[in-house]
Formats: C-alpha cells, structure tokens, sequence
C-alpha cells in the first residue's frame, strides 16, 4: 500500500476512536461539562494531562530544536517538565480542595473582589487564544504535508472533529479522548526513535543510546557529535553561547508559567480527592518524561545523522562532501515541501554544510573552496522525516503524522475548554447574567467552545505575527499574572484584594510590555532585541521571572498598607490548606 | 487556626520546602549554575551536567513528586485529615 492510503487509514482510524469516546462520553451536566464530574481516576488523568500538556511544539518542534542548540535546548526539556513539582506541592491539592470549576473562580472568591476574577479570565482568554492558534496551524500543516490536502481542508477537518467532542463531551469527553491521543502519539515517537538509537548504537533504549559508543567506531555519541560540529565551525553540541542569567531566567519562567497555565490546572480539578490531585501529577509528569527524556537522544540523532549524511568524508576533502545528484529519497521529498533547501553557492555539484556565521571559521572554509553554507534545514522536520531517514516502514510514517495530530488536536480541546468556561461560568453565570438556569449555563458553554474553536481555526489560517512567539508570551503571561496571586492566594492569608488586582496588572503590563516592545507584537519594535539591550540580559522569554516578582513584591506592599482579608477568607484559607471534607465526585 | 490544623500546616509547608530545594539544586544547580564544573567528569558517555541539563533533572523532579505523595498520604493519616476518615 503507498504512505498516502496508510497515512489516511492510520488518522481516519484515530478518528473514529475520538469520536466513538465524545459519543459515550457526552456530558449532561455542567459538573460534567467542566470538570468531568471530579470522577476521573488519577493515573488516567495523569495521562490526560500529558496529552493535554504535549503540543504540537513538543511533539514535532522540540527534538529539532535541540538537535540545533544542544545544551542550550536543556531550557525547553527542564522548563516544560519542573513546573509539575510546582504544581503538585503548592497548588494541584489546595485547589482541588477548594473544589470548584475554574481558576479564575478561585481568583475572585479568595480575593472576593469580581474585579480580580475578570482581570484572571481576560488572562487566560488571552494567553489561551495565543497558544490556541499554534496549535490549529499544527493540525493544518500535517495534514497538508502528509495527506496532500489544502492547508484549509487540513484545517476545517480539523475544527471539525474537536467541535465534535469537546462541544459534546466537555470536560468529560476530553479527558477520555486525551487517553486515546496520548497512547498514539507516545507509540509514533518512541517507535522511530528505538529503531534510530539500535541502529547508531546498538542499544535499543534512546536514554542510554544517547549516552552509549557510536556503532562500528568505539567512541562516545556525544564525543563524536561534540567533534564534528566543531570542525564544521559549530559550536560545540553540549556548551552554549547564551549566557547563564538568561538560561536561568527562561528556564525558570517555563516552569513557572506550566504552573500557571489554565488548561493544565483546571485537569487537577476532576480527580475525586485531594491526595488523588497530588498522585495525578506525578502520573502526568511520569507520562510526559516517557517523551522528554527520549526528546533529547532524538536530537542527538538527527544532528549526527545529518551531519554524517552530509559530511561523507574528511571535512576539506575535495570528495568529503555529498554529492547532490546522489542524495537520499527523503532529501528529495522534503525539498518539494520547501522546508529544505540547496544552493550550490561554490558550483561544486557537492552540498557543503558548515557555520558561515563563524569569523573564525571563514579562512578555512576559504582554503576549502567553499562559498557559503548550501543546506537549510527547517527544524520542524527533524521528528517528521526521522522514520524516512532511519528507512522505516511506510506505517510508521504513518502513525507518526497520526501522532502530530493527535499532539495538536488534544492540546486545542483542553485549551478550548478553559475558554468556554471562562467565558460561561465566569463572565456570564458569574458576572453578567448571574440568574441563568443549570441548562443555559451548559448550552452558553457549548456555543462559547464553538465560537472559540471558529475563532481558533480562523487564527490558525491567518495567523496574526505572534503566533511564532507564543512561547514567550503565553509562558510570560501565566508566569507573571495568574501563578503569584493562585500562589500567594494558598500560601499567604495577608494578601489581600487590592494586592492581588495590584500585583497581576504590575506584572501583566511590565512582562507584556518588554515582550512588545523587543519583538513588536502589536505595535513596531521599540529596541532592537540584542543581548546588550536586555534587562538584566534577560531576553524577553525569560522576562516573565522579573514580571512575577513585581507581581509578588507589589501584592505584599499594597497588602501591607490596606485592609486585612476579611475573617471568612481567611477561614476558607485555613480550610483549603487540609485535605479532609473536599466534595467527593459529582457523579460518574 | 486551631493547634492541630497549624502544627499539620508547619509540617507540610517544612516537607515542601525541604523538597523545593533539592528541586532547584539539581536543575538550576547541577543543570545551569555548576554545569561548567560538573561537564569536566564524565560517566558513562555523558558530560555530567549536560546529563542533569537533559536527562536527570527529570527523573529527579518524578522522584520528588512521588516522595512528596508518600510523606503527605503519612502525614494525613497521622493527623487524622484524610478525606475518607
């Protein structure tokens, strides 16, 4: 059978599961619709969450780009995985044991003030949105690059089948179909990945390949890899050039915004007890680390794979170079999307890759003959074009484009979901139209999930020029606004009000507004964005750090001079903080 | 806030602290802040703070998370807090 026919059975398969779960799974209450009915069992929510967690960026970006920054990756793989440890020991039990439906509904009742839980939502509406978009563009782009349809028929598809079970199943149907999303795309990532590490080193488990001597030449990968970027000028695979206060920086507000994120705090809500909140995120964590601890040996790989694909022999050699016309097939398929490229700069019918931006570099690679680099290799394509690389079935191709959506669409639902609630329970039940019935609130969540998702798909097709620096914003904004006020909501019974309101909008506008202003996001950049010119040489994705201690320093001091909560805040603080009498599972 | 409920609250907020710093010793630590001296010794093929960078801080953060759960499930049970007591 060709890729195309099992590309379609393997995502045409994967769907039908969705939608078969969304059908048994439909919600009928609102308890339902936004936390499942706080019945799902903590190792299954564990795996949700993982789903819900692992985007598209994870799953088909990550493993590239750390394939191009070595070290430097380590950012992504320890910031997008210790915001758990946060998450399980200072917030997941306490709001668990609160026991309502949203995080801005914590907001507003611990600060009672409808002022603060309106600043939360238009937080996560927006930080949601943001992420939201990039996702859509995932679904879109592999179905395009893998089904060979029309970016918009990838999309619509798309929006279709998560209209389908999150307008119908809510919460509930999510949870389930996150299950099916995670087994499928853990099985597409670690499949290719196994056979590339037995392949280079003979050792089948990525974790230890990564660690483990090259096939057929006794030495170390990492050694080998540290070697033959260097004598192409690159710098050396386990060092970095970024400087450590900026490392530091956007390691921290990756974890930090993880713990802040709506969509993934809202997942500890549906678990039946506070103990279960806190085993649920060590499950969530164990689940994610199956695919982040493989993440970086893929990189490796794939660096080492290309580079030896590339650099056949001696570097400088007249004949060490790969010779065009002789190219591997999957060379040949990924040019037709674009997404790589060859210049033939010195004329030599060979494909030289090497550092260009390296000074010093530049007199060898002179006396080489050599006039340029000639490849570009978009990152994206590491993960994807790895079982072609590694000459693999067509299945597996298959299962991971299977996989990509899976990572995308599970993503966008949970997202999705936070959305419609905080547009039905928060700023309508809760703030507009506060005497709307059981049923209207559900049917005003179900149209809020189908306009966001409209709305989503939208963004996805034409996205504003931010969506490539989500990243930054989404994490900025989740570490520097809604993480310090949940945060010191539990932990402090002095903060009060006028701190919390005080305290998001200072680390709000500050952290929105460095990002803006460096990568001119809405309006033109205001200063270059450059080392020299960074705060502290924080670059704007680590900005968020600075912005949640404002957060916190300016809560404490406007805390200080104001009123102290009132007496029954401060009991529903003290009582928060114990496990015992937590409202059991709705129904199930 | 009677005795017990500050006592078990103490407790607790001693447990995560405690965890928290091991927390932040082995990433920003071993992983960003001493990377440079931990690489010079190298184990089994890895540079040892490029292993805790990329590969052992996590394993550390899923470790402390289950520890946290089995100190916290004890320290429920011991002052009589559990849910389902």
């Amino acid at each position: 059978m060709d890729l195309t026919t099992l590309t379609y059975i393997a995502v045409g398969l994967s769907f039908a599961l969705y939608i078969g779960i969304a059908i048994w799974a439909k919600a009928s209450t609102t308890g339902e619709f936004y936390v499942a009915g706080k019945g799902v069992n903590p190792v299954v929510n564990g795996m949700a969450t993982a789903a819900d967690w692992m985007s598209a960026a994870s799953f088909i970006s990550m493993a590239g780009l750390i394939a191009f920054l070595g070290y430097g990756g380590s950012v992504y793989l320890m910031g997008w995985t210790g915001g758990y440890c946060l998450l399980a020991m200072l917030l997941a039990p306490y709001l668990r044991k609160y026991g309502k439906f949203t995080v801005p509904e914590f907001i507003g009742d611990r600060y009672y003030s409808r002022t603060a839980r309106i600043v939360a939502v238009i937080c996560l509406i927006f930080i949601s949105f943001t992420y939201v978009a990039g996702q859509m563009r995932g679904v879109g782009i592999v179905f395009s690059r893998f089904l060979e349809v029309e970016l918009l028929t990838g999309l619509i598809v798309g929006m279709g089948i998560v209209f389908i079970y999150a307008v119908l199943g809510g919460m509930k149907g999510i949870t389930y179909t996150q299950v099916a999303q995670y087994c499928v795309l853990i099985i597409a990532y670690t499949i290719p990945a196994i056979f590339i590490a037995f392949q280079l080193t003979g050792n089948p488990l990525p974790q230890l390949a990564f660690g483990s001597t090259v096939n057929g030449t006794g030495e170390y990968m990492l050694d080998r890899l540290n070697q033959v970027v260097t004598e192409l000028g690159f710098l050396e695979y386990t060092t970095t050039n970024k400087s450590t206060i900026d490392i530091f920086a956007i390691t921290l507000a990756l974890m930090v915004g993880t713990a802040g994120l709506p969509h993934v705090i809202v997942r500890f809500f549906t678990v039946p007890k506070v103990r279960d909140a806190r085993s649920s995120a060590g499950w969530a964590l164990v689940f994610i680390a199956l695919l982040y601890t493989t993440a970086p040996a893929v990189g490796a790989m794939a660096r080492l794979n290309l580079t030896d694909t590339i650099q056949t022999g001696e570097v400088g050699a007249e004949d060490g170079n790969l010779v065009y016309e002789e190219r591997p097939d999957w060379m040949k398929r990924w040019e037709a999307t674009g997404l790589l490229k060859f210049e033939d700069k010195n004329g030599d019918g060979r494909i030289q890759y090497y550092n260009d931006a390296n000074a010093e570099f530049a007199t060898k690679a002179a006396e080489y003959g050599w006039a340029g680099n000639e490849l570009s290799v978009d990152r994206d394509i590491m993960v994807l074009a790895n079982p072609e690389i590694a000459q693999l079935p067509n299945w597996v191709i298959a299962l991971v484009a299977a996989g990509g959506i899976a990572a995308a669409l599970s993503t966008a639902a949970g997202l999705l979901l936070v959305i419609s609630s905080g547009v039905s329970h928060d700023l309508l039940k809760g703030t507009f139209t506060p005497n709307m019935t059981e049923g209207q609130e559900l049917m005003a969540g179900r149209v809020a999930a189908a306009v966001a998702i409209v709305i989503a798909g939208y963004l996805g097709y034409n996205p504003p020029g931010f969506v490539a620096q989500v990243v930054a914003f989404a994490f900025g904004l989740a570490a520097s606004s809604l993480f310090p006020v949940i945060i010191m909501g539990i932990f402090s019974k002095k903060v009060n009000r006028e701190g919390a309101i005080a305290g998001m909008l200072v680390g709000l506008i500050f952290t929105m507004g460095y990002i803006m202003s460096y990568k001119g996001i809405f309006i033109p950049v205001l200063i270059e964005n450059v080392e020299a010119n960074w705060l502290f040489g924080i670059s704007p994705e680590g900005i968020g750090v600075v912005g949640m201690l404002l957060n916190f320093i300016v809560a404490f001091a406007v805390s200080k001079v104001t009123a102290e909560p009132p007496e029954h805040i401060q009991h529903m603080i003290e009582d928060i903080r114990v496990p015992k009498g937590a409202g059991g599972a709705v129904d199930h | 806030m009677d005795e017990q409920s500050a006592a078990y609250w103490k407790r607790n907020v001693k447990l995560v602290s405690v965890l928290i710093a091991i927390w932040f010793i082995v990433s920003y630590g071993f992983g960003i802040l001493f990377v440079d001296a931990l690489n010079s010794i190298e184990i089994a093929g890895f540079q040892l703070g490029f292993w805790f960078a990329q590969q052992g801080s996590i394993y550390v953060f899923v470790a402390l998370i289950f520890v946290y759960v089995a100190k916290m499930n004890k320290l429920d049970r011991e002052f009589g807090v559990r849910e389902d007591d």
